[in-house]
């Protein structure tokens, strides 16, 4: 099921570590000591991460080559960056109408039900 | 995974099936509360700009309901949920269904919260049944060719991974 391979995906993604070597990965290939050269992890950890990787099509590694360098499947990451930036731009259309709305509120609607919620010393009644 | 930019942010989380919305506004809880359940203010900004939204029902208060329409020419996408709980200023706790597909639902915490300068921070979290469900909505935005862009990523993947797992 297609649907199984996406959860895939956004799981592999939701690591930091992984995220983070995904975007070094953008930039070039990379062998695993590499990758693991900036944590504080093990190389077998390293090689973990990259497995999940893996499994999710996000990146692949020659067989035959000797040092046997990762590289970004850039196609796959592309494609769910877009869906979720797609779901992220829908969100913000619709809090920007929200902000339209927000500053039509009268004024004093705002300090009104402030004062009444945050500060109850206070002895305003202006309404 | 999350997107970030200086406005809205989106998490999806992998040990539950959740999408988080943050977002931060220059006005203060209150408002924005009342941006929240006040249909008449709902209304203005909660559907795109290109479907009018019907409210039929708002009972916004704990143990209440609520049911809205939104319409495109002759077309209609019909909406409804309970609030859980409804806390001024602070917190909206609803369920949320699509009538095209009533077995699912979604549960849906809104949290107000009071930043320095009368701003709010808005978190929006919801959770469904499944992964599947999750990913099918945060894809959804690709109104046309959803099942394309599935078929196409899991082409990609099978060529990626040379051993697919799908199944």
């Amino acid at each position: 099921m297609p649907e199984e391979a996406l959860s895939r995906v956004f799981a592999a993604l939701s690591d930091p570590i992984r995220r983070d070597m995904v975007a070094r990965l953008a930039d070039s290939d990379a062998t695993v000591n590499e990758l693991a050269e900036p944590y504080d992890v093990s190389v077998q950890a390293v090689s973990k991460h990259l497995k999940v990787l893996e499994d999710a099509g996000l990146v692949s590694r020659s067989r035959d080559a000797q040092r046997r360098p990762v590289h970004l499947e850039a196609e796959v990451f592309d494609l769910m960056t877009k869906w979720i930036e797609r779901y992220r731009r829908q969100a913000e259309d619709r809090y920007r109408r929200l902000d339209d709305v927000l500053r039509s509120m009268p004024e004093d609607d705002q300090q009104r039900r402030a004062k009444r919620t945050t500060s109850k010393t206070r002895k305003e009644t202006r309404r | 995974m999350t997107t970030m930019t200086h406005e809205t942010e989106i998490t999806a989380d992998d040990k539950v099936p959740v999408i988080r919305i943050t977002r931060e506004f220059d006005a203060p809880p209150a408002k924005v509360f009342r941006a929240h359940t006040d249909p008449g203010l709902l209304a203005q900004w909660l559907g795109p700009r290109d479907l009018e939204m019907t409210v039929n029902n708002f009972d916004c208060r704990t143990g209440g309901a609520y049911r809205y329409t939104h319409r495109r020419g002759e077309d209609e996408f019909r909406f409804y949920g309970s609030f859980h709980e409804v806390r001024p200023d602070e917190l909206i706790v609803q369920t949320f269904t699509y009538e095209g597909v009533p077995d699912g639902v979604a549960l849906e915490w809104a949290q107000f919260e009071a930043l320095d300068d009368g701003r709010t921070r808005l978190t929006v979290t919801s959770l469904v049944a499944s992964f599947e469900e999750r990913d099918a909505i945060l894809s959804s935005g690709m109104a046309h060719g959803v099942r394309e862009g599935y078929e196409k990523l899991d082409e990609l993947l099978r060529k990626a991974s040379g051993s697919a797992r799908t199944n």
